[in-house]
């Protein structure tokens, strides 16, 4: 098990790329600021499934962004939220 | 094609009707291979088919249940979800799992953006809109209108919580246990809780 890069409650920043290969995460998450509601296990590396069995494993976290951030003319309150599984090679902190 | 020795009847389940598109063609072949390549047996395969048939809502209630009767449970289920379901007699490894508590003022909604992930050793066969794409694509972007459908109308001081299952995380929310059922047995607390109650598209138990 290596450290996790991020912590509970620390802002990230989810990369807006689209690798050519299966990969977790929907488009409207890409480019997204949210915070880490919680860090997750390890597991294999969904790009890496396409050959191979996905090692070495990647670092998984739980990743809060307010429903007003994604999604223009939102019809609920701001505190509503949506939480998602982002794997840490897709994070980078944010300010 | 006289030369392979494996058995069909243990290939395929009995009361599997026969592919009608290439795609489930393709999918039984691939399994057929897997197994004649030794990946693993027609018999392993049959438990865990009969593992996740045999299982239903009623396990998740019973989870649920428990979590209302032990507050230390409850404390466990919500903090490492995994382990308190294996202290249970659930297991649904490989994936981690995660409760979510509905609250006076939370309401938590489960959905599968990318496929339809659910845990289904844990709670049984999903429901078919649960893997629409209707439900998939409306319930992260309007959940409050989608929920509406379901007859869960939200006022503004409930917060809704999505929680979109897109890699090893398989969820399940911890509904509000009904006022005045104190004296309740367990069996019948377990009879309130409901599969959409577990998913979330469901809030009123009663």
């Amino acid at each position: 098990m290596n450290t996790p890069r991020f912590s509970t409650g620390q802002r990230v920043r989810i990369a807006d790329r689209t690798p050519p290969v299966h990969h977790r995460v929907p488009s409207y998450a890409k480019g997204q600021v949210g915070v880490i509601e919680r860090v997750c296990g390890m597991h294999g590396e969904p790009e890496k499934f396409i050959r191979g069995n996905g090692m070495p494993a990647q670092r998984l976290y739980r990743v809060k962004i307010p429903q007003t951030d994604l999604w223009d003319s939102y019809d609920g309150t701001e505190r509503d939220d949506l939480e998602i599984e982002i794997f840490e090679h897709w994070l980078e902190p944010a300010e | 094609m006289t030369d392979h020795d494996h058995d069909h009847s243990k290939t395929f389940q009995p009361d599997h009707p026969e592919p009608t598109t290439d795609a489930a063609r393709v999918g039984l072949a691939l399994r057929e291979l897997l197994i004649e390549a030794g990946h693993y047996t027609a018999d392993e395969e049959q438990v865990v088919i009969a593992a996740m048939q045999g299982a239903s809502p009623e396990n998740g209630a019973k989870v649920v249940v428990r979590a209302w009767k032990d507050p230390a449970y409850k404390e466990r289920l919500l903090e490492n979800g995994g382990e308190a379901l294996r202290e249970a007699g659930f297991d649904i490894e490989p994936y981690e799992f995660t409760v979510m508590e509905n609250t006076e003022h939370v309401h938590n909604v489960i959905v599968c953006t990318l496929c339809s992930c659910y845990p289904r050793s844990l709670l049984g066969m999903s429901p078919a809109w649960y893997k629409s794409k209707s439900y998939r694509s409306r319930v992260v972007r309007e959940p409050r209108k989608v929920l509406a459908e379901f007859g869960v109308n939200l006022n503004d001081d409930v917060d809704v919580k999505v929680h979109d299952s897109t890699a090893e995380c398989r969820y399940m929310v911890l509904p509000q246990r009904p006022a005045g059922t104190d004296d309740w047995s367990e069996g019948e607390l377990a009879g309130l809780v409901t599969r959409d109650s577990l998913i979330g598209t469901q809030r009123d138990l009663q």
